[in-house]
């Protein structure tokens, strides 16, 4: 990797033979001896564990796939198969399934401190960019998986999603079509969104390799934002790093371990575990916890059309962020006003989560009542309304308050260097 | 700003378990001023197991009542017998040989083809046998039963909102009184836990209904509550392995993580940071 001077030295006459052929060893220490800014936090511990995340949800993958069938009218029973019969699927199903949520958790932990720290700014654009394709891939992949297991909500959350290819104009419904392999969720469907969860993945694991590229050629962002200048600013990845990332890896093993073997099915939802029935529709259908704020900006306007649009904007914003954050100031630490405006963001998206798992026409509370046509109708806030000032918030937050205040706010001042900052004072006695 | 990161990670983490916690419990819905009665159930908490006995007996509920109409698909005798299972016994650890499983699967009988004359036959059931279907199709179900669909019963209690409570609760509440909204057309009974009180199931359970070989007295609750904790096993049969492992896989995980935290520690230990 490109970024710092090699030191790696070749010790044996295998190895020297092998560097000059194929410098992969070389490749892998100088990974190990990254210079890293000396104060990442714990929030910059995350990276290391989507990886794991990626790692266990390939591995425990393939093996359920050794025993899925992705077939109509076994896909279910072969799931409860692996679960009852098949040697350790108690542990690996529920594995993959619980895994999924922790990515997204993960994921969304990631994104919001880089979103705090100002990650996505000048020269991280191309790093942020192509972690926002990894999350789009994932997204793809989780809602691609979450089919297969061919329950209520597998089959009915598939027919809500793909429906949305049907609201495009004029070829909306020749493509629905093409992706379904049919005009409705089938057989077809079950088979091609099998062969796409298989091979996703992997284009996921690809774009890692390009987001790990990006970020060693342009280096970490830290708290402070201020780039690396000195040696004294960094420290080498191993062991400082390795010891770091470890300890809350294992940390995140503990919360990911609770919810396999203590509350397996608390993420998701009772009417999965009845087979998928064509004729029958679910009273609620609602997706998994990790698409419920884009559920509810795609329920937040009346009209079909216009709700995808939205909902895709919610995503496409996250790509042209770098150009929309005016501020020169990286980080949210010594931008006082950005900050509140962060924590609000964060707010609303919970917000977002929250509409998105109601029914839209259920209050959130009633002020008094008043009579409607004869009847008595309960006064108040409903979720549409809640989601529709969560969403203009959302989009509010990217197109206007972070061009507007990049330009106005007046930032406090930032210290010289990572080294100054960690030190303070202490800076001139410690030096050396 | 760190320590508000941090204690916005913990504040995070915590809500997320308790709200993990609340949506494992959350009960089903109902109808009317029927509250659920959330009872505690032997397989409750961290180390919760099947109360085994009341398995047993809930299986000779399911046998004698319910399994006139309602199929355990996803188990095949031989289950009965599995480590965790209602029947397990240390000295037959192969489910197959075990006399009680045998003797269940025997009391049933099974589809089969004579390989000598082709013919279809029925057999007396073995444990590696599927418990087998109780109508050919859903549309003779249907025709059996004023036009409801028994469901399948071994994924029941995962399968609906309340889980067990659920299923307790939909068996005990037959006599509640049924408010004057809800109109009942011919073959519907009230019970206020489904949705819009309407149920095509008669009340399935009468006290000494079946007669339990230990000499418990079988109340209505008595035989809900058995058969509840046997559909519990039948919904999640790995339960007690899950729980075990889980309890060593937790332990491991924190001695790591003290371990690790420590040899942190002690590598950034000259580092100001």
């Amino acid at each position: 990797m490109s970024g710092h001077p090699s030191t790696y030295e070749p010790k044996y006459a295998p190895t020297k033979w092998l560097d000059q052929r194929l410098p992969i060893v070389r490749m892998g220490a100088d990974f190990m001896t990254f210079p890293s800014p000396r104060n990442l936090n714990y929030w910059y511990t995350f990276g290391g564990i989507l990886t794991m995340c990626l790692a266990s949800q390939i591995i425990t993958g393939i093996i359920l796939a050794m025993h899925y069938v992705p077939h109509v009218d076994m896909a279910f029973d072969s799931v409860q198969r692996i679960r009852r019969d098949v040697p350790f699927g108690w542990l690996i199903q529920p594995m993959h399934a619980v895994g999924a949520s922790m990515f997204f958790l993960a994921v969304y932990v990631h994104m919001f401190r880089g979103l705090y720290y100002g990650s996505y700014k000048a020269p991280r654009e191309v790093l942020w960019i192509v972690g926002c394709l990894i999350y789009l891939a994932m997204m793809a992949t989780g809602f691609l998986g979450y089919t297969l297991p061919w329950g209520q909500m597998s089959f009915w959350g598939a027919t809500v999603i793909t429906g949305f290819f049907g609201a495009v104009p004029v070829v909306g419904e020749s493509l629905q079509q093409w992706l379904l392999g049919g005009y409705a969720v089938d057989n077809a469907t079950l088979n091609r969104f099998f062969a796409l969860h298989y091979l996703l993945p992997f284009v996921i694991a690809g774009l890692v390799g390009l987001h790990v590229w990006a970020l060693h050629h342009v280096g970490q962002n830290n708290p402070i934002g201020i780039t690396e200048k000195t040696k004294k600013d960094t420290l080498s990845f191993h062991p400082y790093y390795t010891v770091k990332d470890g300890f809350a890896m294992v940390v995140f093993m503990l919360i990911f371990a609770f919810f396999v073997f203590y509350q397996p099915d608390a993420l998701g939802h009772a009417d999965n575990y009845i087979q998928a029935d064509a004729l029958k529709t679910p009273p609620h259908i609602v997706p998994e916890w990790y698409f419920l704020p884009f559920y509810a900006i795609l329920r937040a306007v009346p009209d079909k059309l216009a709700g995808i649009l939205l909902m895709l904007g919610a995503i496409v914003v996250l790509f042209v962020l770098p150009w929309l954050d005016t501020s020169r100031v990286r980080s949210s630490r010594f931008r006082p006003v950005a900050r509140k405006f962060f924590w609000i963001f964060i707010f609303f998206c919970f917000i977002l989560g929250w509409c998105g798992a109601e029914t839209p026409d259920d209050m959130v509370f009633t002020v008094g009542s008043k009579m409607v046509d004869g009847e008595l109708k309960p006064m108040g806030l409903n979720f549409t309304w809640l989601s529709r000032i969560a969403t203009f918030y959302y989009f509010a937050y990217f197109l206007a308050i972070l061009p507007i205040l990049g330009l106005i706010e007046k930032p406090l001042a930032r210290p010289e260097s990572i080294t100054k900052a960690v030190l303070g004072d202490k800076a001139h006695s410690a030096a050396e | 700003m760190t320590l508000n990161m941090k204690t916005a990670f913990m504040v995070g983490v915590t809500t997320l378990v308790a709200a993990a916690s609340t949506l494992a419990y959350a009960a089903g819905g109902g109808t009317g001023d029927y509250k659920m009665e959330h009872k505690h159930w032997h397989f409750n908490g961290a180390f919760g197991t099947y109360d085994k006995a009341a398995a047993q007996r809930g299986y000779q509920v399911y046998r004698e009542v319910c399994s006139s109409c309602h199929q355990l698909k996803h188990l095949s005798f031989r289950h009965l017998g599995d480590k965790g299972a209602p029947f397990y016994d240390e000295d037959y650890k192969n489910p197959n040989d075990n006399p009680y499983v045998k003797n269940f699967a025997a009391d049933w009988q099974v589809e089969d083809i004579d390989s000598e004359t082709g013919d279809v036959i029925d057999r007396p059931g073995v444990p590696a046998d599927a418990f087998p279907a109780i109508y050919p199709n859903d549309a003779a179900a249907r025709a059996g039963n004023g036009g409801g669909l028994p469901p399948d019963l071994s994924l029941i209690v995962a399968a609906r909102n309340g889980g067990a409570d659920y299923v307790y609760n939909l068996l005990t509440a037959y006599n509640t009184k049924k408010p004057d909204d809800v109109e009942l057309t011919a073959g519907l009974y009230y019970n206020p836990v489904m949705d819009g009180g309407k149920i095509s199931m008669a009340p399935p359970l009468n006290d000494e209904g079946v007669e339990y070989a230990d000499g418990t007295i079988a109340t209505v609750e008595q035989m809900a509550s058995d058969v509840t904790e046997f559909l519990a096993w039948s919904a999640d049969p790995k339960l007690e392995q899950r729980k075990a492992a889980g309890l060593m896989t937790m332990l491991y995980l924190s001695i790591l993580a003290i371990l690790l935290w420590f040899s942190y520690k002690r590598v950034w230990k000259d580092v100001e940071h």
